[in-house]
């Protein structure tokens, strides 16, 4: 722990920094010791097998998780710790409130609040977390739901969409808080094959266009290889590769991956 | 005579239709015991409830524990403790009153626990996606959780309104009028029990019917996503 009050090398160049970061669940350890980086603007996505706790890494940084060991810093602050008499303390609720504004994220089953309209679930965090008024907050709902292609869809319920359309959504909500960085956690995954696509298409168009930090937890490969400036290979809470998307798929160095990618091309 | 009504005992039937307006007497008792028990269990189970689920153990645990102690001692045995002790120590209730606190006591812990079921019953997704979004706790549970809890905390408190409608007789050991008292009274005088208690029996059988199908109209009109918000 003595080198964890050490702010890191570089905070301006890495916008995420795990410095020896250790998550365990019980006897089972998630995150084994991760050091990981993602520059400003950096388009990163992590595969791996079920359990090699790709999702986790998001779920931490989105501090819906906690962390046993070690320091993450973002966007140069500490996450989980605030610098108190140049020492570091756990972070206090206010601390991570603070945090979360850097970060938006897309989960796996969307989790949009079914009983608002799609208007409302993009408005009501920017009006009651930023303090938007109504008008203004309506004004750039119809701006990112212009984004993900839904602008006709605001005044309808989501049980009213398909899980693409739910997912878009989600999308929408998540960038109306104009986060630095975005977190996607395997948003393809719940979805019905026909529909991957359009979501697929709306996050790479938000690569293409936009500064924004992404870092992506996928199984979508051909997808990964398209949008990624970096792909991460983790296995057992570690990286066990890393790379460009056409080393780490065309000619990966490790065993493991080659394994997990072989494996993955045979069921896929 | 009773209430300032005669009865007829010239015939069954005629005796049936003289005490109807006396049984209704009684049966508008019955309905003021079940709302007034209903209200007390629902405001001291919403408190009951948020007690049990703070994260403070000192607030928690005796919250769980009046709650178990309410839930596993008879209705009678608390309903006679507030009648007889509570004078004692200068609490003089109406009887009517302290029936209906009864009730009201004895169903709180009960509501409570719908009200916790309910709260827990909306998926740890929601709560994630808020957090995400940097709504603060008060807000989460304002606008996300409670609307989605309310559809499921209705039906199942429904139910609780006919079990305590169906309990109201036992007030009738404190001397409260409701319906049954009032039939047995009759029975007493006429020295007929067959007609007044077959009366009792079939108004609570309509009552409970109406009640339930009630209670099924309202739960296939409850929104089943939340109450919505636009």
């Amino acid at each position: 722990m003595n080198d964890a009050t050490q702010p890191p090398a570089d905070p301006g160049q890495a916008i995420i920094h795990f410095d020896k970061v250790v998550k365990r669940f019980g006897d089972v350890t998630v995150l084994d010791s991760l050091d990981f980086e993602v520059a400003k603007g950096e388009k990163v996505t992590i595969i791996g097998p079920s359990g090699s706790g790709k999702s986790t890494v998001l779920r931490i940084l989105m501090t819906l998780e906690t962390i046993d060991e070690g320091v993450i810093h973002v966007a140069g602050k500490p996450l989980w710790h605030e610098r108190r008499n140049g020492a570091l303390v756990p972070a206090s609720e206010e601390h991570l409130r603070e945090m979360r504004k850097e970060m938006g994220m897309v989960f796996q089953q969307f989790n949009l609040f079914p009983h608002m309209t799609v208007r409302r679930n993009v408005t009501e965090a920017p009006v009651h977390v930023l303090g938007l008024s109504r008008a203004e907050a309506n004004e750039r709902a119809e701006e990112y739901l212009a984004l993900v292609g839904l602008s006709d869809q605001a005044d309808k319920f989501p049980s009213q969409l398909s899980g693409g359309q739910q997912q878009r959504v989600a999308i929408a909500r998540a960038l109306a808080m104009r986060p630095n960085i975005m977190l996607f956690d395997e948003p393809t995954s719940a979805l019905d094959p026909e529909l991957v696509g359009e979501v697929l298409s709306v996050i790479q168009r938000l690569a293409e266009e936009h500064d924004l930090t992404m870092l992506l937890v996928t199984h979508e490969m051909q997808f990964a290889k398209r949008v990624s400036d970096r792909v991460c290979f983790f296995d057992k809470g570690r990286i066990v590769e890393q790379g460009p998307p056409e080393q780490v798929f065309v000619e990966p160095h490790e065993e493991r991956t080659r394994d997990f990618l072989q494996n993955f091309l045979n069921t896929a | 005579m009773l209430m300032g009504i005669e009865w007829d005992t010239s015939s069954q039937w005629a005796f049936a239709i003289s005490i109807l307006p006396i049984l209704a007497k009684g049966l508008l008792v019955t309905l003021q015991a079940t709302a007034v028990g209903f209200i007390i269990a629902l405001v001291l189970g919403l408190i009951l409830a948020s007690l049990k689920t703070s994260r403070l153990k000192i607030v928690a645990w005796p919250a769980r524990f009046i709650t178990e102690f309410i839930r596993d001692t008879p209705l009678l045995v608390q309903l006679f403790f507030l009648y007889y002790v509570l004078p004692e120590y200068g609490i003089i209730l109406p009887a009517f009153m302290t029936g209906a606190l009864a009730l009201g006591l004895q169903y709180s812990a009960y509501t409570s626990e719908v009200y916790r079921a309910g709260l827990e019953s909306v998926p740890l997704g929601q709560h994630e996606a808020a957090r995400a979004l940097d709504l603060s706790p008060r807000r989460t549970f304002t606008v996300i959780v409670v609307p989605q809890a309310i559809p499921r905390i209705i039906p199942a408190l429904g139910n609780y309104l006919v079990s305590i409608m169906k309990d109201v007789p036992l007030l009738s050991v404190v001397a409260v009028l409701e319906m049954l008292n009032v039939a047995k009274i009759i029975g007493d005088r006429t020295f007929n029990y067959l007609i007044p208690l077959s009366m009792v029996g079939l108004i609570y059988l309509i009552l409970t019917l109406v009640a339930a199908a009630g209670i099924r109209y309202l739960d296939t009109r409850l929104p089943k996503q939340g109450i919505p918000l636009k």
